[in-house]
Formats: C-alpha cells, structure tokens, sequence
C-alpha cells in the first residue's frame, strides 16, 4: 500500500484556525532559520467539510452499506447544498426515518443497500422521494 | 434603498422537523421552560386552534388525541440551525443583520430582480439548512416587515413579496392590521385605534407632524418608513451588550439555603460564560429571587441585591464569591422560592480599567487560563466541569421532559440513520 504522507494533524481540533503561537512572542538572540518555513498544522475539519452551514453528521445503525465500506457505527458527513445524481450516497427519508443508500436513477429510481441481503426499495413517485443530503464522508475508528 | 427581511416560519418547530421526517406534517408545538406553556406552533397546530401562551397541562390531552407532537425547548439545537441560516444568508448577500434568532435583514440596494433574488433565499436555505422561511421586500425596513407579513399570511405569493410597486405597497397595507406594523405595540394600537386608525395604510397616510406631537419621534420614524423614505439603516455591527441575566423558574418550589446557592451560583457560572465570549469584564454583580405570585397561600417575598466588585472581572470564582454572598444575605427561611437570577453590568473591554492608585488589582494568576480552559472543556461536548457550589444533582432545574437530542451540537446526539 502506498501512503502520502500530508502532514501533522493539528493537536487542537477545537479551534478553527490555529496561529503557530511564536510568530506573536518578541525573540531574543538568533531566530531560528525554520520559522520562515512555518504553516498552519492540517485541519480536518477543511478537508471535510466544504459547506459548514449546510453540513450534518449522522451515525449508521446496521450493515445495510457494508460494502460501500460503511459499516456499523460509522459517522458519516452529510451535505445538504449538494446536488443529488445518479449513484451518489445519499440520506433519504423511508417510511418516516433517514436512511442511508445509494441512489439509482436510471434505468428505474430506485435506493439500494450495498449489501445482497437488502432487496432495492423502487421510488414510483418523484414526489415520495425526499433527500436529506449527499454523504461525502464516512468515518471509521478502528 | 432596497431592504429585505428574511423570517424562518414558525421557528422552532421547524428545528424540530428538520431530523423528523415523520412530522412533517403533524401539528408541532413546543413548550416553555419547565414545559409551562407554548411558545411555538406549527400552522397545522394553529389550524387546531392553539394558541401562543397556552398552558400545555390544558391542552396537553387533547392536542396529543389529535396526533399532536409537543417538545421541550431545546436552545442547543435552535442556536445551531439559527447560526447556519445566518451562514446561508451571507453567502448569499454581502450585506447582512441578525436582527433575532430567526429574522435578518439584508441590504439589496442596487439588485435587479429581487423577487427573484427572494425565491432564492428560500430555495436554498431550505436545501441547505431545511428551514423554511418567508422574504419580504420593500424600500424601508418597516415596508420589509410590511412585506413579510403579506408573504406569511397568503400563500399565493410562494412566501416572497416585493413591495418596491406603490399600488401593491397601498393594497397589502390596507389589509394590515396597524397592531402588525413594526415598532406598534399593544398600547400604541389602542390610542391608533380610538382616533380611528385601523390599517397600516391609514396610518401611513397620517400628518407626520401630528404624529411628532402626539404620540413621539419614534412612531413618526414608523410613519415616514411607511411612506417609503428610509430612516433606519442596516447594522452590520452586533452591539455590545449592556448588562447579562440568566434567571430561571425553578422545577419545583425550593425552600432551603442550599439549593437556591446551588441555583444561584449555576446562573452565575453561565452568565460568566456568556460575560467571556463577549470578551467583557463586568463590575457590578446582582441577585434576585422571588416566590411564585400566583400562590396567594404563600408568604410572598421578592429580594434584589446588587455587589459592586473592587475592579472588573469574568473569572467565575470573583463572582461566585459575591453571589454567595448576596445570597446569604437574601435567603430567608420559611419562604417557598420559584425563580431565582444573577444579572452581571457595567462592563469593561479588557485592559482598559482604570486601577486604584493606592491599592494593588489583586488579579489572579493564571486566571484568564483557568477559565478558557473550562469554557473549552465545557463547549467539547464530551463532559463538563462546574464549580462545587452549582450542586451536583441539581433537584431545583428545570423540567425539560420532552427536549429532542441535541443533534447538531453533541456527538453522543446526532441522528441514526439505517
């Protein structure tokens, strides 16, 4: 497997934007030639998340999207602005409750699980479809 | 000039909705604190012929044969969907004014085709936040809430009126209410409407000088925004705050020392929360507690004490040292207590508080550490830190038996989906 290594995550997910904190102190003597290389530490939060206003997280309940590599407990981030499409990953409303499935539009619209157990639920009625947002992430702890 | 104003309709119950397909198009109602009464209504709960106010113990019943879902207030998630509308709405104009938790203004000076411009508003802050809301435009801000009243109560208009045409102006306000114009309050309608003036029109079509005369400069500021010239602009700049209160009404009634201090010194921690995100020091520190006046049985008693501190502070401890303090010196026995509250005033921005000549500011080390540290902790969602004196079982708090998870704000909260 190849890895890319990206960069230190940062220690201090609570604050959005993080200022390396010697760039404000007054230095005494030689500074040191690594400062003018100094950037901001890697923010998940900005790699996840492109919409904040309209971003949600939800947790996944079952294996019905297993083989989307979505799996019990995973959270996943949601974004409302998106578009819905053909073959996104999509949070609809089922019968009253939200549910996490692939969304088919053609040849028929239909939501099917990633998961041969879980037959696909047809949509007759654009109408009886309501969409909750597009799934841009799932998260995994291991 | 061109305003608009941008209302959420039937706010929080429309929080309520957002993760709760099944109650979409149930009636909603959600309730005061210690689920006293309603404070908000769906249409399909006004439709029943619920009221705004109503104690829910005497429709409690009934509303819920008829399929009625009823929530506690549940300010975490109101907050939250609240400051995402907002968020929307700058995306969308570069000039904006949170004027409340579910209305803004926006300045459209210069747009084109605001109606259009409305529909979108209303596409996308319910795409994206699901929130719905109405859009009323007008030359003035008092003809945007003109607006906005149209838009809400005929739903032909699809939720966006624009009230830049004179005609449409003159034909919306003779429907109106003079009692639903910006800036009337119930008194002012009274004295409008025993000189005859019933609609917003007839108000707007009154001698500015007469209203000067009787009534004030304010109400003719109304009358002139009315007619289309603008006199009150767009505030970019949330002001300052003056004076922070937390008070509540207790569960129960509360009779002993210990649980009015516990209550008092958890007020005072919250509002030391609130005084630090403002970034502000305060100098003056009140109490007050009182019975519960509808219980003509009970001795009444209503206390009020206020603490001038030596120099300003927001460290939590200062003031829950003054607090205990006042309270001591306001407590009495043999006296049932409903509600009780810390009001914090007279505030500083940091360093610039003048220090006594001859005596040292007695400022503890570390403090603004020690404090930020227990607002990060107690923000995280993952756990909270509270003074001693706040109590730990809390029996005094208040009843919130049909809150909804806090789904946008605590990780242990966020919805399920299958």
């Amino acid at each position: 497997m190849k890895i890319d290594y990206l960069g230190d995550a940062s220690e201090d997910n609570l604050s959005l934007l993080e200022i390396p904190y010697f760039l404000n102190t007054v230095r005494v003597g030689w500074p040191s030639p690594a400062d003018d290389y100094i950037e901001r530490s890697i923010d998940l939060n900005e790699y996840l998340i492109k919409n904040p206003a309209a971003t949600y997280f939800v947790r996944v309940s079952g294996d019905s999207m297993i083989n989307a590599h979505i799996g019990d407990g995973a959270i996943l981030i949601v974004d409302r602005s998106i578009e819905p499409g053909h073959n996104k990953i999509v949070i609809a409303s089922i019968d009253g409750s939200y549910a996490c499935k692939r969304l088919l539009l053609k040849p028929k619209v239909c939501l099917v699980s990633e998961n041969p157990k879980y037959p696909p639920i047809m949509i007759n009625k654009e109408e009886e479809l309501e969409i909750a947002g597009i799934v841009i992430a799932s998260i995994n702890l291991y | 000039m061109t305003f608009a104003l941008v209302d959420c309709n039937s706010f929080y119950a429309s929080c309520e909705r957002i993760f709760r397909p099944d109650i979409k198009k149930k009636p909603v109602v959600v309730l005061s604190n210690n689920d006293g009464c309603v404070v908000a209504l769906s249409k399909e709960a006004k439709q029943l012929g619920i009221k705004m106010c109503e104690p829910w113990f005497k429709i409690e019943k009934s509303f819920l044969r008829k399929g009625g879902v009823a929530f506690s207030s549940n300010y975490e998630l109101y907050a939250d969907v609240s400051s995402r509308v907002m968020q929307t709405l700058e995306n969308l104009s570069p000039k904006v004014e949170v004027y409340s938790i579910d209305e803004a203004f926006l300045d459209l000076t210069g747009l084109k085709d605001c109606e259009k411009f409305g529909h979108q508003c209303r596409e996308t802050i319910d795409r994206w936040v699901g929130m719905p809301v109405c859009v009323g435009i007008g030359p003035t801000k008092t003809l945007a809430k003109v607006a906005n009243y149209g838009a809400k109560h005929y739903p032909a208009t699809n939720g966006v009126v624009d009230l830049t045409n004179l005609k449409r102006r003159k034909k919306l306000m003779a429907l109106m209410p003079v009692r639903e114009v910006w800036g009337v309050g119930s008194r002012i309608n009274k004295r409008l409407n025993s000189l005859g003036i019933e609609t917003a029109l007839e108000l707007a079509e009154i001698d500015t000088k007469l209203i000067k005369r009787k009534f004030s400069s304010v109400l003719e500021r109304t009358v002139m925004e009315l007619q289309g010239y603008s006199c009150i602009g767009l505030e970019q700049q949330p002001k300052t705050k003056k004076q922070i209160v937390v008070s509540r009404t207790f569960s129960k009634k509360v009779n002993d020392f210990n649980s009015v201090n516990e209550a008092v010194s958890d007020y005072a921690s919250r509002a030391c929360e609130k005084l630090r995100r403002e970034n502000q020091y305060c100098k003056m520190v009140s109490v007050f507690m009182r019975t519960n006046y509808f219980r003509k049985q009970d001795k009444q008693y209503n206390g009020f004490r206020s603490y001038k501190l030596f120099s300003p502070t927001n460290d939590t401890r200062d003031i829950l040292n003054a607090t205990r303090h006042m309270t001591e010196q306001l407590f009495k026995e043999n006296i049932n207590f409903i509600k009780a509250g810390v009001m914090l005033s007279d505030f500083y921005d940091e360093g610039i508080y003048q220090g006594d000549l001859f005596r040292n500011i007695d400022e503890r080390i570390n403090s603004k550490k020690l404090m930020t540290t227990i607002d990060k902790i107690n923000t995280s969602g993952v756990g909270k830190v509270t003074f001693a004196s706040q109590g730990i079982k809390k029996p005094w708090s208040m009843r919130r038996l049909l809150k909804s998870p806090r789904y946008l704000t605590n990780w242990k909260e966020i919805p399920i989906v299958r």
